[in-house]
């Protein structure tokens, strides 16, 4: 079988573009990346589906002359799919940008504080000085009581 | 029986979420009709179970269409099996989530659509336990995606739209490798079918073929959290609602460890890519977990354990012998109950205190002791406590690491028991950090008790009045979760005939023959 070389370029095109746009930071760019490459699937299913033929209908082509038309009932599903993604992450795009001004892909706020707090090489939130376990935490003197509570070393003293 | 009962899982809760959103300004009957649709998938799927495990395998032709073209839902006693428990799961997550109001009154979940969506995942997660062709397992995964995208960022709140990005894109992509494998799969076969692909596939030239399943294997690893491709997941999964985080911890990892299961032993059973999910599992436990143990929030530390312990499945697949492969099935039953009980109990302490970060947690095993033994249950299960199934799981997959007796396999037995003692390090520290400990001022003051009186002195806590516990802990809540905490312990107590059942289905996927037969009763096309 011999497959169409133009198809297959424009195909490696749209991929290349869309890799490229999928790892920027924007969420609208990540979109146009991701549309691109959707696109290109669409042309390697039609790579896939053999050289061109007649209309798959009983009647209009004889059954030797017909192209494949399962592959081309799964690009039509995968559209479909792709147009309610991207009004998906549209909206996202557009509540991101309604509530920080940019639509950028930000980092984990949690895991940042955990990437500090291992950088300083601080101890665990829940590690105890060794005198203090023996004495029952609930009859010891409340002077540390006050603390702020989001005090990451709250425990011990 | 007929055949045709397998299209109800999917159709009953699709109609359903059409009607709750016809009835979307009424709370009331929503929830009548969400509660109906998935008890009756549930009693639907009991019977497919019953009925796949007396007569062999299911094949149903969605509109007629016969195998090798039209829609194929084909249930063995493995997707029976997994039907089974994610009904069961759905359903005790869909209560709890109407004890917690998650439908009314509270403004960070819009009232009208949290019914059509929840239904529309539970949809999309049968179809893909019953789907017979590639391309309508792919069919199902965005279907139960596209659901998920619209609960993880239910409310649109800050933190849900950064956590909510980072999954959609993440999913998207995912879905395009999956339709990319799917393209030349056809290209290679000429056919979706899993049943003719399964006899096909034998013909295919290897590197073809390996080029073909490692395409498969990392689109559905990114939905399994395998470990190179599972950082997305303690990301997003801790800011969604209580109940949602529960739903996804419990069943969207396990479609895509489903798949790779039905992948591994009816397409590619040559075992060519063995050795790679054996140290994908490996490195997928260990990291995990070692990830677990730095968190300081109790959702967090339990996203990493889910993670982590999907390497134990994999490793289970990766061995691909019969005791190993019905190792994994047991386990993932196992995993599916547990995380979304753990998940659920996390939802409870942050209905009950307001925060689920540990540092600022304590005190709770005094204040609320029922909160307490359900956590203590759960975690203590999820560590592999014996005899919970947590243990059973653990030792029917060393037991087969031991029995495949190569290096590799002893190197995953060691690492299986790190993971677990570390999975017991990593809950005790949360059960030190939240339930003992004095209570913190937010616990304290959430719960009516002083911890100081009037000279400064501190005072004994004792346990909070029984009203202020139902006032912090709605009975609607507290009941699905010892219900699902139940199923948990259940599996130990019928570890006996679960174990003969995950026996009987890896017997089926090893054999392949059931499968194929029940699709092409007539032998298949070539």
């Amino acid at each position: 079988m011999s497959s169409n070389l133009a198809l297959i370029l424009t195909m490696a095109a749209l991929f290349a573009a869309g890799v490229y746009l999928l790892l920027e930071r924007s969420l609208t760019r990540v979109l146009v990346g991701i549309l691109l490459i959707s696109n290109g699937i669409s042309v390697l299913f039609l790579v896939v589906s053999g050289p061109a033929a007649g209309p798959p209908i009983v009647g209009i082509s004889p059954e030797s002359e017909m192209s494949d038309p399962l592959p081309q009932a799964m690009v039509l599903t995968a559209i479909v799919i792709t147009l309610g993604m991207t009004a998906f992450i549209l909206a996202l795009a557009y509540r991101s940008w309604q509530l920080n001004r940019h639509d950028e892909v930000q980092d984990d706020a949690e895991d940042r504080r955990i990437v500090r707090l291992a950088q300083q090489d601080q101890r665990s939130s829940s590690y105890e000085e060794p005198d203090e376990n023996d004495t029952d935490d609930i009859d010891r003197s409340g002077s540390d009581f006050d603390r702020p509570a989001s005090d990451t070393t709250r425990g011990d003293s | 029986m007929t055949s045709a009962y397998l299209a109800l899982p999917v159709s009953i809760p699709l109609f359903a979420a059409g009607l709750t959103l016809v009835a979307g300004r009424r709370p009331r009957l929503q929830q009548l009709i969400s509660v109906c649709a998935l008890a009756a998938v549930l009693l639907i799927s009991i019977a497919i179970l019953i009925y796949v495990d007396r007569n062999g395998p299911l094949a149903f032709s969605v509109g007629g269409w016969t195998a090798p073209l039209g829609i194929e839902l084909v249930a063995d006693r493995l997707s029976a099996l997994m039907l089974v428990v994610s009904s069961a799961v759905t359903l005790c997550v869909l209560l709890y989530s109407l004890g917690q109001g998650v439908a009314d009154a509270n403004e960070q979940t819009p009232l009208s659509i949290y019914h059509p969506t929840y239904l529309i995942l539970s949809a999309g997660v049968a179809n893909a336990f019953l789907a017979g062709d590639l391309f309508n397992l792919f069919v199902g995964f965005e279907i139960l995606l596209a659901a998920s995208y619209v609960l993880l960022t239910l409310g649109g709140t800050r933190a849900r739209i950064r956590a909510g990005t980072t999954y959609i894109v993440v999913g998207i992509v995912s879905s395009l490798l999956f339709l990319i494998a799917i393209a030349m799969v056809y290209a290679a076969t000429g056919t979706l079918n899993m049943a003719q692909l399964a006899i096909r596939l034998d013909g295919v030239a290897l590197p073809v073929a390996i080029t073909l399943q490692v395409s498969l294997l990392v689109a559905f690893g990114i939905k399994a959290a395998i470990f190179p491709l599972s950082a997305w997941l303690p990301d997003s999964y801790p800011t969604a609602p209580a109940p949602v985080t529960a739903v996804f911890a419990g069943l969207l990892t396990k479609v895509g460890v489903y798949a790779i299961l039905r992948v591994q032993t009816l397409l590619f059973p040559n075992g060519a890519l063995d050795t790679v999910l054996l140290w994908a599992g490996l490195f997928t436990m260990v990291v995990g977990i070692l990830g677990a143990v730095a968190q300081s929030d109790l959702k967090r530390l339990l996203s990493f354990t889910l993670v982590s312990h999907i390497g134990f499945i994999v490793f289970g697949i990766g061995l691909a012998s019969e005791a190993a492969l019905s190792g994994a099935i047991y386990y993932v039953i196992h995993h599916i109950t547990v995380q979304t009980t753990l998940f659920l109990i996390a939802g409870l302490v942050e209905r009950a205190v307001g925060t689920t970060s540990i540092p600022r947690l304590g005190g709770l095993a005094k204040l609320a002791p029922m909160l307490a033994i359900l956590f203590l249950v759960a975690g203590l299960n999820l560590a592999g406590i014996p005899p919970l199934s947590g243990f059973l799981g653990k030792l029917g997959l060393m037991q087969a690491g031991v029995a495949a007796d190569n290096p590799l396999a002893y190197v995953l037995v060691a690492g299986g028991a790190v993971t677990t003692l570390l999975t017991l390090f990593a809950i005790a520290k949360a059960w030190n950090g939240a339930f003992w400990q004095t209570p913190s001022d937010r616990v304290a003051r959430s719960f009516g008790v002083s911890i100081t009186d009037a000279s400064g002195a501190t005072v004994k806590i004792k346990r909070a009045p029984m009203a202020t516990q139902t006032q912090h802990l709605p009975v609607g809540m507290v009941a699905p979760t010892a219900v699902l905490l139940c199923i948990g312990l259940a599996l130990t107590i019928f570890a006996g005939p679960l174990f003969d059942y995950t026996a009987r289905s890896s017997q089926d996927l090893i054999e392949r023959t059931p499968y194929i037969e029940s699709v092409f009763p007539q032998g298949v096309p070539r």
